[in-house]
């Protein structure tokens, strides 16, 4: 179960999205959800759609590959578009036992699922296209203004980088801990949820314990290697921009400039 | 001088309560004197909680002596401007190799030690290369540390020491948590570096088969250094080392168990070739 989880996984893949620099990408998310927030009609809707398949065509991911993640969202869906069919009002469509759907609530509850889906979909391009380290990495330098005013953007960027690492190693260990309760007799799957919550405790504890062991070796053997904050530190692989970053902002821009038009004037 | 020299070094842990006042002290290190060579290869033996890890702590400048003085590489590890210095020229590998790979990208986390001393970018790569060179990981490269073996991932994090191009390592533990494979991988992959780089290594252990290869044994009880010698000087004392709740090679006791049965084989025989031979010259 605990493996399901593709947030954060990298679909390694020879694409021109993929080569792009992580900076580009992060605007082009920020941008693009900022978009389906914008755009109200069905022009709109078809610029917002054109404008996502064909980023995922050029990314060369498998479009099933995408919608898999989609599965974890199912749940928010349905309360979505049963909030918005039965508690928009206005025009009654149909009406049935003392429930009503109306006109503005399907058109809400239909752009409401096609925002949340496209969301998704929009920024697992994202993850999908790029690795976690050029991610962080993108983060870590478009947000280098913030420093400024004294966020620790690089502390803030190493942990997540570190976070990214060890998730793996957590879940791994959760697994583990779990089967060596149920071995000694544990029940994680009957009884209410007050029971099932109880039943974490013996879970919970000695993972935490152990995540806390582990941040401690972790900070030593950072500390051992020579690890002292951002502050004079080089890269390996430091974020350059290329031609192809160009022709993509002006792509964005492009982009972005057509959905505000359209909401004006369609 | 010598690479690392320890006088009367001591180290305290000492535990306070909520108001700060001193509940109990533990004497981690008891007085220790430790002198390494450079290019030597130096074995730290002790049974559980008797300071090795504290003594390899201070190495690297982890832990601030209590007592005593502590010079590593001609510099006083007192003086906090020695600090990155000491810790570059001094590279450290711990038990866990889980909890020391920092980075998702087998290369990028062999970098990581050079990116923090502010090595430029093409620098980087020739050490990356390298250092996973020197350990025989070079073709794993781009893979993710999560998909390794224990051994791999050990030798991983010796290559990052490695990238920081230290004169030293000293590694505690670092195949406890592995198989016999992943430990022959290991051992081997150190044995190298101090044959061939010429890098002095101090290895801490629990397996006494591991520290046959060494030139000079430490060994380690209730902080105290109260054994050292070549490590055949060492393995023929086995009832001394039985007092400090160690145990000696097996072909060693074997042999012991023969001289005391009667046959005179001599003492302190580390491998089986060295047995065989004295028995064929018996008999
Ligand atoms: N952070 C600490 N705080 C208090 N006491 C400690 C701390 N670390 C170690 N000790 C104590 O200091 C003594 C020496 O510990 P150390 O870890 O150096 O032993 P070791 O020889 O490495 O043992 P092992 O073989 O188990 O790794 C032990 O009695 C231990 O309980
Ligand atoms: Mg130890």
């Amino acid at each position: 179960m605990l493996r399901d989880i593709t947030i954060g996984q990298y679909y390694p893949a020879d694409s021109v999205i993929h080569k792009l620099d992580p900076r580009t990408k992060l605007m082009a998310t920020m941008i693009y959800i900022l978009s389906l927030f914008i755009f109200r009609s069905l022009a709109g809707f078809a610029a917002v759609t054109l404008g996502l398949f064909l980023v995922i065509l050029l990314s060369k991911v498998p479009i099933g590959y995408m919608v898999k993640g989609l599965k974890a969202i199912v749940v928010i869906l349905l309360i979505t578009v049963v909030f918005n069919l039965f508690l928009t009002p206005g025009e009654t469509l149909v009406s049935f036992w003392k429930l009503r759907i109306t006109e503005e609530g399907l058109k809400n509850a239909v752009f409401m699922t096609v925002r949340l889906i496209y969301l998704i979909l929009g920024s697992s391009v994202l993850t999908l296209t790029t690795t976690p380290n050029q991610l962080t990495d993108g983060l870590e330098k478009s947000l280098k203004p913030l420093n400024k005013i004294h966020v620790p953007v690089h502390e803030i960027s190493m942990m997540m980088s570190i976070a990214l690492r060890f998730i793996p190693i957590l879940i791994e260990e959760t697994d583990k801990i779990m089967k060596a309760q149920l071995a000694r007799g544990a029940d994680f799957e009957s009884g209410n949820l007050v029971k099932k919550a109880k039943a974490m405790v013996p879970l919970l504890v000695p993972l935490f314990i152990s995540a806390f062991r582990r941040a401690n070796d972790l900070a030593l053997a950072m500390e051992a290697r020579c690890y002292h904050g951002g502050e004079g530190r080089t890269k390996m692989k430091p974020l350059k921009y290329k031609g192809a970053d160009g022709i993509a902002y002006l792509l964005i821009a492009v982009y972005f400039a057509v959905v505000i038009l359209l909401r004006r004037f369609l | 001088m010598n690479f690392i020299e320890a006088r009367k070094l001591v180290h305290e842990y000492i535990r306070r309560d909520e108001d700060d006042n001193v509940e109990s002290i533990l004497t981690a290190l008891d007085e220790v004197n430790l002198d390494v060579k450079e290019g030597e290869f130096v074995a730290v033996l002790g049974h559980n909680g008797s300071g090795k890890s504290t003594l390899a702590k201070h190495l690297n400048v982890l832990l601030k002596p209590s007592g005593g003085t502590l010079w590593v590489n001609g510099k006083d590890t007192e003086d906090a401007d020695n600090l990155w210095d000491i810790r570059q020229s001094t590279g450290m590998v711990f038990q866990n190799p889980d909890n020391q790979i920092i980075a998702s990208v087998v290369e990028e986390d062999v970098a990581f030690g050079p990116e923090n001393i502010g090595v430029p970018t093409t620098e980087i790569w020739k050490r990356v290369e390298k250092g996973l060179k020197s350990v025989g990981m070079i073709q794993y490269r781009e893979h993710s540390p999560n998909r390794l073996s224990g051994g791999q991932k050990q030798r991983v994090a010796i290559a990052g020491v490695m990238a920081m191009e230290p004169k030293c390592i000293v590694l505690d533990e670092p195949t406890a948590m592995l198989d016999p494979n992943g430990r022959r991988e290991v051992l081997e992959a150190v044995g190298q570096l101090n044959k061939e780089k010429g890098v002095t290594v101090i290895l801490i252990t629990h397996y006494m088969e591991e520290v046959i290869r060494a030139d000079r044994v430490y060994v380690m009880d209730n902080g105290k250094v109260v054994m050292q010698g070549t490590p055949r000087a060492i393995f023929s004392q086995v009832d001394t080392l039985k007092s400090y709740r160690l145990d000696v090679p097996q072909i060693t006791l074997l042999a012991y168990e023969l001289r005391n049965a009667g046959v005179p084989v001599p003492e302190g025989i580390l491998t089986r070739q060295e047995l065989v031979e004295a028995l064929c010259r018996l008999y």
